[in-house]
């Protein structure tokens, strides 16, 4: 190893600092959303549709565009997806709704849904007019549990409905990983703050932040001093290695940097100059892509499997290739070497599927160098935080067990977003989940 | 190589792409630019009498479509704004150093004899090939009782097309206006005028728009609009119709034509060659991308014709007319059907729901297996091509003939018809 452990701050002048974390995608101006626009068919039965999670009526939108209707395209868009906004921006559109596209058929090369999207939210949060208004009160009180997506979209939509929320937040802000988890060039400028001022600002939701369940407040008593109570707190544990080494300095859960990442000046965030990413998702991408961005010269992913069968779709993929990433494919890591307490490198084994298809080590090895180790091998559901009622509260592969209507085994007890999902984490799908169970909670009060 | 030469009315170009009278034939410059990038020939903007006409700003507008730019286009100008000799000066220069080039001079002046007698004799001075006599403006001009003032009124087309015919050994084109009811009563008068061809359309009146914050027709001028004049790709159908109607005529038989009205592509020149015109003339779509396009324009026609076996444009000029029928002379007994290529179908059911919300309830929405599949009911398809032009992808839906096995049946034929005049033989 011999030099010596070289992580640093301040590794780039401020400008390409702002260059490196501004905004990915340029949003449209008007002319290139109306001849984007024009692009789309207005197709019945649009199978774009179909492959959004939220169902956002995506033609209709899109002509809401095309005829300078904006306010009207947005409102459209926010009506199925109260954050359209964020999902324009988040959304993996390639395996949604622009791989669905029939112009993805016709000549690979869908609409730009995802980008007009952008386009009509946009225009609408800029404008500052509130397009919701609030059913009358009905004297009703809803505890949400978490402000991420799946929480504030239940809470909007209860509000809506005339109902009176309280949102219960650990951290500091509201936004869930919009604030503290998706890579920062998705969504900078402060997006995620401005879009939950948006969503508070149809009145009835009181967002109450650094206040844990399972610390401040407990299920037992949301149960008795509200109607109803949902669910949304994501997934808060971090996936071990359970590899020798892991304890070393250097050695990092990649959504505990991105969060204090998102939080920083990155300019302050200390990175090294070789990092190696363990894992084949979105947030390995995420933590190597935004690890580049700050600086650090060498940036590998190493992950056991083909790139086909890698979380992260064929986009972020490219993204990561084109942002310098190397990516292993077929190798995994068998030991963290340290020097002094700190990691220094890393050992890895080639990998193959044997006969029967499993995975297997080769026993073929080799080291790369390492001043930072990002582990990003997946989130778990952490059960303390809900507050000792495991036992009530049934949890079936890791998450919380509910029902269509999202409702969980517990009475009057609704869960949404990371902590039920049993396919990918996504941000729409988190919002469906909230909007979901608003849908069967405004029912239940009402019957 | 096909031989793109044509002669109409004794004029004779290299080839039957012309530009029309407008801006693009305004002066020297531009056509001598025209001249250069291989046009066969120009029409010289109009001029008339001086002292010139004077023209407002914000002259244009244009019907932009689905982010295509200037689908439709129009203008209130009036006619050449610059002096009668200078203009007189350059078709001269311009008509000796292109001598094979053709050159018209489209004329407009008051409704006297006086008048057009004496620019005939200054025109013909130049050694222009011909004039035309522009009777289609319909805005401005046409309230100074000129241009479609007259092109509506055949008995004075006549008057002045005789006046022309005694004052002038040039070849006279008389340019129609579109703004008529029919286009023959105009296109019969300017014959027995004496007329040696005709030039059609011009521009079409119209109002491209309204500025909804100024409530302004566009294009507006200071608060105000006036109507102008329609032209580019959006006319071509009704250029087509009008220049069909007269090379079929009877009473127009052999009046050679020069077609005019959105004309862009090689192809759509074919198309009014094919419905009889001699030459093609050519305004907004130069106006909207330069000169350039005539390039591809003779390439294309010569690679059509070539593939074709044309060996000159009067091979095929005229081919369409005599299947421009009126509507009691189309078989009855013509059946076809939509049918859906399903290897081409990108599953946009814009197929289905056209018809069902509009024609014939003939396409069904499946699913199978969550997958969307169209399929036409031959029952109930009544073969109307709606679908087929709804449908996005290029030959996806095509309308494919019933073999029924029976003879061609007009109208008049038909058992259907209730006014049908028994035939002897039944
Ligand atoms: C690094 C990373 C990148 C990602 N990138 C994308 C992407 O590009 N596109 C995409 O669609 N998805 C992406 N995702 C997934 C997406 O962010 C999640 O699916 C989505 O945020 C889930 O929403 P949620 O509301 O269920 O949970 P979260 O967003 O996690 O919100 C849960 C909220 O609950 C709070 N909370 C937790 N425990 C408690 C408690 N005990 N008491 C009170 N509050 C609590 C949390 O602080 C948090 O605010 C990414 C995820 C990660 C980790
Ligand atoms: C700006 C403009 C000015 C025109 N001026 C004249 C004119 O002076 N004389 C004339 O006969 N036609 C004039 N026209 C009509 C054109 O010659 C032509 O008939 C018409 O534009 C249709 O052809 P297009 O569809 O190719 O443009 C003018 C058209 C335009 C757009
Ligand atoms: S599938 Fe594509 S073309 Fe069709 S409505 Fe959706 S965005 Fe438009
Ligand atoms: S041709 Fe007309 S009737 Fe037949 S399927 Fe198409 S739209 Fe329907
Ligand atoms: S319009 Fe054409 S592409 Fe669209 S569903 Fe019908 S046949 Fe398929």
């Amino acid at each position: 190893m011999g030099d010596a452990v070289d992580i640093r701050a301040g590794r780039l002048t401020p400008a390409e600092y702002d260059a490196n974390f501004d905004e990915l995608y340029p949003p449209l101006d008007r002319k290139r959303a109306l001849v984007e626009a024009s692009r789309c068919y207005f197709c019945h039965d649009a199978p774009c549709v179909e492959a959004c999670p939220t169902s956002i009526d995506i033609p209709r939108f899109i002509r809401g565009i095309h005829t300078d209707n904006v306010a009207g395209a947005a409102t459209t868009i926010l009506e199925a997806n109260i954050m359209g906004g964020a999902c324009a921006r988040v959304c993996p559109t390639e395996i949604l709704c622009e791989g669905a596209c029939v112009r993805t058929a016709q000549e690979n090369k869908p609409v730009k849904i995802g980008l007009l999207q952008r386009y009509a939210t946009d225009h609408l949060l800029e404008s500052g007019t509130q397009p919701f208004t609030r059913a009358a009160p009905t004297g009703q009180r809803i505890a949400v549990v978490g402000a991420g997506p799946a929480g504030l979209a239940c809470a909007h939509a209860l509000a809506r409905d005339g109902h009176d929320v309280v949102v219960f937040e650990k951290r500091p802000k509201g936004g869930g990983l919009n604030e503290y988890g998706i890579a920062a060039y998705k969504v900078p400028h402060g997006f995620a703050q401005k879009e939950v001022e948006f969503i508070l600002g149809v009145g009835g939701i009181e967002l109450r932040c650094g206040v844990a369940l399972g610390r401040d407040i407990h299920l037992r008593d949301l149960r008795r001093e509200f109607s109803a109570v949902f669910i949304g707190v994501g997934l808060g544990g971090v996936n071990v290695l359970g590899l020798p080494g892991e304890e070393l300095a250097g050695v990092h859960n990649a959504v505990d940097y991105i969060a204090r990442l998102r939080q920083a000046d990155p300019a302050s965030l200390p990175v090294g100059h070789d990092v190696v990413v363990i894992g084949g998702g979105n947030t390995a991408i995420d933590i190597a892509v935004q690890s580049r961005r700050l600086g650090a010269t060498n940036v590998t992913i190493a992950y056991r499997r083909g790139a086909s069968q890698m979380g992260a779709t064929r986009h972020e993929q490219e993204v990561a290739q084109t942002n310098g990433v190397t990516i292993r494919h077929w190798t995994r890591p068998v030991r963290l070497i340290g020097e002094d307490d700190h990691v220094r490198a890393v050992e890895l084994e080639y990998t193959q599927l044997g006969q029967t298809g499993r995975l297997m080590g080769t026993d073929d090895r080799f080291t790369l160098r390492a001043d930072m180790v990002f582990k990003a091998i997946g989130q778990h559901l952490v059960p303390s935080a809900l507050d000792g009622s495991v036992d009530l509260l049934e949890i079936e592969r890791g998450k919380i067990k509910v029902n269509e209507d999202r409702m969980s085994s517990l009475d009057r007890v609704w869960a949404g977003g990371d902590a039920i999902g049993q396919g990918q984490d996504l941000t729409v799908q988190a919002v469906e989940d909230g909007k979901i169970a608003a849908r069967a909670i405004h029912r239940y009060l009402m019957d | 190589m096909a031989d793109l030469r044509c002669e109409i009315a004794g004029v004779k170009a290299p080839n039957p792409f012309w530009l029309a009278s407008a801006p693009p034939t305004d002066k020297e410059y531009n056509v001598v630019r025209a001249f250069k990038a291989g046009w066969g020939g120009v029409v010289w903007k109009t001029l008339g009498e001086d002292p010139p006409v004077v023209n407002t700003t914000s002259r244009y507008g244009a019907l932009h479509y689905r982010g295509h730019r200037m689908m439709g286009f129009n203008n209130i100008e009036l006619i050449s704004d610059r002096p009668l000799q200078l203009n007189l000066q350059e078709i001269k220069r311009v008509k000796k150093d292109w001598p094979d080039r053709a050159i018209l001079v489209s004329l407009m002046v008051p409704c006297e004899e006086e008048s057009w007698k004496a620019i005939l004799e200054v025109v013909e001075e130049t050694g222009a090939d011909g004039v035309e006599l522009n009777f289609g403006c319909p805005h401005g001009m046409s309230e100074r009782g000129m241009g479609s003032a007259v092109g509506q009124v055949p008995d004075y087309i006549e008057m002045v097309v005789r006046w022309c015919k005694a004052h002038t050994r040039m070849p006279v084109f008389v340019k129609l206006t579109p703004n008529v009811t029919s286009i023959l009563a105009p296109a019969r008068a300017a014959r027995r005028g004496g007329a040696d061809a005709v030039s059609l359309i011009n521009t079409i009146n119209s109002i491209t728009g309204v500025d909804l914050d100024l409530m302004t027709p566009m294009p507006t001028v200071h608060g105000k609009g006036a109507h102008g004049g329609y032209c580019g790709p959006a006319v071509k159908p009704i250029a087509l119709c009008m220049v069909g109607e007269i090379a079929r005529d009877t009473e127009c038989r052999g009046l050679p034509i020069s077609a005019i009205g959105g004309i862009e592509t090689w192809r759509d020149a074919a198309e009014f060659i094919a419905m009889g015109a001699g030459s093609a003339q050519v305004c907004t779509a130069a106006m909207h991308y330069g000169f350039r396009i005539v390039e591809d324009m003779v390439t294309g026609l010569s690679n059509w014709m070539d593939q074709k076996g044309y060996r000159s444009i009067e091979d095929f000029r005229g081919a369409a007319v005599p299947n421009y029928v009126d509507w009691k002379d189309l078989d009855m007994n013509w059946d076809i059907k939509a049918r859906i290529d399903q290897d081409l179908c990108i599953k946009c059911g814009l197929c289905h729901i056209a018809c069902e919300d509009t024609a014939h309830q003939a396409i069904a929405a499946l699913r199978t297996d969550g997958a969307r599949r169209y399929e036409v009911i031959d029952a109930e398809c009544v073969g109307c091509n709606l679908c087929s032009h709804a449908c996005p992808v290029e030959g996806c839906i095509t309308m494919v003939p019933v073999e029924s096995g029976r003879p061609y049946m007009t109208w008049e034929q038909d058992p259907r018809n209730p006014r049908r005049v028994p035939q002897a033989a039944e």
